[in-house]
């Protein structure tokens, strides 16, 4: 199936010798050497070897906690790697490099056989050569039915075959069908890329957890996501507001404690539109106007009230965040900052402020050590916690994180451990100082994606023309006949004895073609193909 | 159910194992020269993928006649003894997937376990559609017995999980789309680099070399066929397998929220079609000698093999059903 170069018009081999600018040559040379099928190849493989660090470390587009992690392990080595931008190998400058090359020579190399296929296709197929006989496929026939020129080419046209006809002569070509293929099928590489480039130009994503309740809702504004990342082309301001509340969260687990589903239920509210309720789950996201809403995980926040020694109340519902369990155990922390303010002087010690960390567990064992939830779902609850009392580090102005307690405030002492407690819903714990912390109960929560990526139906549309260029490029193959009337001795060439000979020429190696000849040279001469024998040939 | 399927596991690979050993006997006792001669130039088009023209063969080119030699005609029996054993085995192997697929009531490629099980069946029964057109190759199916048993004692050692059903960020008709292909192409893949192997050895062979992995290929059918078919497998696979990526790629966008986004597996799928597009290249280029060209499919199918076991041991990504 292979092409041996197809062009019907090769460049004339020696130019008119003229002296030429050293400099114009050179360019010339260059660009000739970068749109060779041999560059091409050296960076085909030069990108696949390019891509294989992107798998091997992680990538900050992909995981940066891992990428963290990285540097904290390696402390020696990520620093270097990282100027080479082996943490964001798609986006760096040698891969770029070598995709941008790439493109360039492919660019250079579809132009030039767009513009010779455009000629063959106007061009009638070619006269045929002087001796048939030295084609790969050669036949002689006498007396066909089909003796004259326009009822041979009428047989080849019925078959769909590309033909013209010269004075005693017929030639046909079939298989144009493989370049205009492969031409498509390089084009849409491109529009891949451009809407690749389209996606990352002008797309933009976040991702939040979004904790059930209204008083939890969030809006589509950059401060509100954990994490977002806008193209270069977008603007704060571009984000389409609507603002999601978590209106309720359905997990079904099997017995194994695997997941069988999930279902999120949202209220939408949009600007000039009614709220509405839309539900979705992984692999259907809700697709809003301007932006998708991906569901990635989900857990529980535990709501925790916490009365303080002079008798005032705050709560804290802030999610405790998976630790990997498949059975669904929690880590997080409660903070209350504002606890312990004297109502009297309005002042606060600043050693008073009181959190609380440690586990949630959705269903836990009946012994200790209560560190492992045994079932996905909420079967049977409980907290485990240590509570904390001092000095929270979150007036440092070193930004703390949610999720996790300060471990310097603890480990210098300014943060003491006032005791530990495994907690059901419910119940209420006293803490030494008389103070409570009660576990009303548990919301669940939802992380999300939400993103923005235009150039996708490009993308897609250019995803199918690629596949049907493929097949037609690798599946068609192209292939010319000729046939030559021989008036009979001193007869007319419409005479009952005149000679025909047929030969045939694959232009792409594919071992059918002897049948295919034997069978049009057997339509021709009007009978069955194993009188006449179409001479074999190796292809 | 479960059970049956396990056991029907164990007895295809004992049963591709004596097609393995009768295929060695037939090595053992064959007379090189006459297969060599032998083979028919008869070429295989996919599976009815063929496009115009079909799968037509050619006149069959005039065979030496076979001389009544003991040694041969017992060769030949070894032959036919190991291909119809390798019919057995896919046949009690396709029974393993599809017992396994009634227990889990559904399709059974959740886990890599499940997928190994099913692309060296694709593997297996490609095969057999190659060997029935192309009879002449049946010596190859010492390697292709040789590939089913180590891979399929491996899953069975290493990789095998118990029957569960799918985890929700599977259950799409994606994934059936998805999966089916990648497995389908790998299969294909994984019989491709059959011939390619037995190429790269017999062309050694041919061109006089007599050291070790070319010794084994002096019984092998002529290095010209082989590479033939190298490239129509891969030819066949390489559409499937770039449909199969595109697939995967709206299957993400719905599941994750992103067409393509550098997961290991992504990275890995993305680097064997850049591989595999470079072997179409380097087998259309002139300059290009088939020897190099077949070594980049080699290639491929190690960056394949790659993304079946070594992303699932290796690295984690969102592909996260390697059940591992
Ligand atoms: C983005 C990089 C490229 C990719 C992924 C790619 C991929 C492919 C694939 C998969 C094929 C096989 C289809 C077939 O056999 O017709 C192919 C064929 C072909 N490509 Fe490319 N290509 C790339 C760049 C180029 C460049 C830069 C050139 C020009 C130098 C080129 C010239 C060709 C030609 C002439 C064929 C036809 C080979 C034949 O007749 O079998 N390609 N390409």
């Amino acid at each position: 199936m292979t092409t041996v170069d197809d062009r019907p018009t090769t460049p004339p081999a020696e130019a008119p010798r003229r002296r030429v600018n050293p400099v114009l040559a050179l360019l010339r040379n260059s660009w000739r050497q970068l749109t060779s099928m041999r560059t091409a190849l050296i960076l085909l493989f030069l990108l696949a070897v390019a891509a294989i660090p992107g798998s091997v470390l992680p990538q900050r587009g992909v995981n940066p906690e891992k990428v963290d992690q990285w540097f904290v392990d390696h402390p020696d080595l990520a620093p270097r790697l990282d100027q080479i931008g082996a943490f964001a190998v798609f986006g760096s400058v040698w891969f770029s490099a070598i995709y941008l090359l790439l493109f360039t020579s492919l660019i250079g190399c579809i132009l030039p056989r767009t513009r010779d296929h455009v000629r063959a296709l106007r061009m009638r197929p070619p006269a045929a050569p002087k001796r048939l006989d030295r084609l790969p496929q050669h036949a002689a026939l006498e007396a066909p039915a089909a003796a004259d020129p326009a009822a041979i080419a009428a047989v080849l046209r019925r078959r769909r075959w590309r033909v013209a006809v010269r004075g005693n002569e017929v030639s046909a070509e079939k298989g144009y069908l493989k370049e205009t293929g492969n031409l498509l099928f390089h084009t849409s590489l491109i529009a891949v890329l451009l809407g690749v480039a389209a996606g990352s130009w002008y797309g933009w994503h976040g991702n939040r957890i979004l904790v059930a309740g209204a008083d939890n809702a969030f809006c589509n504004t950059r401060q509100q996501y954990a994490e977002a990342s806008l193209g270069p082309r977008v603007d704060s301001a571009d984000l389409p507001p609507f603002c999601l509340t978590l209106e309720k969260f359905e997990a079904d687990y099997l017995d194994s404690g695997q997941a069988s589903r999930f279902w999120a239920t949202v209220s939408v509210d949009s600007p000039g539109d009614t709220p509405r309720t839309a539900g979705f789950s992984v692999n259907s996201p809700l697709r809003l106007d301007g932006a998708n809403v991906y569901l990635l995980g989900n857990g529980y926040a535990p709501v925790l009230k916490y009365t303080d020694r002079y008798g005032k109340s705050q709560t804290s519902d802030d999610p405790f965040l998976r630790t990997g369990d498949p059975n669904a155990t929690e880590e997080g922390v409660a903070l209350f900052p504002d606890a312990n303010v004297d109502p009297k002087t309005g002042r606060r010690a600043a050693d008073q402020q009181v959190a609380f960390d440690g586990l949630y567990l959705p269903t836990v064992g009946d012994q200790p050590p209560y560190v492992a939830s045994q079932f996905p779902a909420e079967r049977n609850p409980a907290l485990n916690l240590t509570a904390y009392r001092g000095n929270l580090g979150l007036d440092a102005g070193i930004p703390g994180s949610v999720y996790q307690l300060d471990q310097r405030q603890v480990d210098n002492g300014k943060l003491k451990q006032v005791g530990t407690k495994l907690l059901r819903p419910g119940e209420t714990w006293t803490l030494d100082d008389g103070s409570t912390l009660e576990f009303v109960g548990t919301r669940p929560y939802v992380t999300l994606a939400v993103r923005h990526a235009p150039g996708q139906t490009l993308l897609l549309v250019a995803s199918g023309t690629l596949l049907l260029g493929l097949m037609g490029s690798l599946f068609a193959r192209r292939r010319r006949v000729w046939f030559r009337v021989s008036p009979p001795e001193g007869g007319s060439p419409t005479s009952g004895s005149s000679l025909v000979e047929a030969g045939g020429l694959p232009r792409t190696e594919h071992p059918g073609f002897a049948d295919e000849f034997a069978q049009l040279v057997a339509a021709v001469s009007g009978d069955a193909p194993d009188r006449r024998r179409a001479r074999e040939g190796d292809e | 159910m479960s059970a049956l399927s396990d056991q029907l596991v164990t007895f295809a690979i004992l049963t591709y194992l004596v097609a393995m050993i009768s295929h060695a006997v037939e090595f053992a006792l064959g007379n090189a020269r006459k297969v060599a001669v032998a083979a028919p130039a008869r070429e295989l088009v996919g599976a009815g993928v063929g496009g115009a023209g079909g799968s037509v063969d050619e006149p069959a080119t005039p065979s030496v006649p076979e001389r009544p030699d003991r040694s041969t005609g017992r060769a030949v029996l070894a032959g036919r003894i190991a291909a119809w054993l390798t019919v057995l085995g896919a046949a009690l192997h396709l029974g393993a997937v599809v017992t396994r697929g009634i227990a889990a009531e559904r399709m059974p490629w959740g886990n890599m376990y499940e997928f190994v099980l099913t692309v060296t069946w694709i593997g297996a029964a490609a095969w057999l559609v190659v060997l029935w057109k192309q009879p002449s190759l049946r010596r190859l199916g010492l390697f292709l017995t040789l590939v089913m048993v180590l891979l399929l004692a491996f899953a069975e050692l290493k990789l095998y999980v118990q029957v569960v059903p799918l985890m929700p960020a599977l259950q799409s008709y994606w994934f059936i789309i998805h999966v089916s292909t990648i497995i389908f192409s790998s299969g294909i893949f994984l019989l491709g680099v059959v011939p390619a192997a037995a190429y790269l050895m017999r062309a050694g062979w041919e061109q006089g070399r007599r050291s070790f992995p070319y010794t084994l290929a002096r019984r092998l059918p002529a290095a010209a066929g082989l590479e033939r078919l190298t490239f129509t497998l891969h030819a066949f696979a390489f559409p499937i397998f770039t449909f199969a990526v595109i697939a995967g790629a709206i299957w993400a966008e719905a599941a994750w929220g992103r067409a393509w986004g550098w997961d290991p597996k992504e990275t890995w799928a993305f680097i064997s079609w850049v591989v595999y597009a470079g072997y179409l290249h380097a087998r259309a280029t002139p300059s290009v000698k088939r020897s190099v060209a077949t070594w980049i499919a080699v290639v491929g199918f190690l960056t394949v093999l790659m993304n079946l076991f070594g992303v699932n041991f290796f690295f984690t990504g969102l592909h996260s059903y390697a059940g591992v």
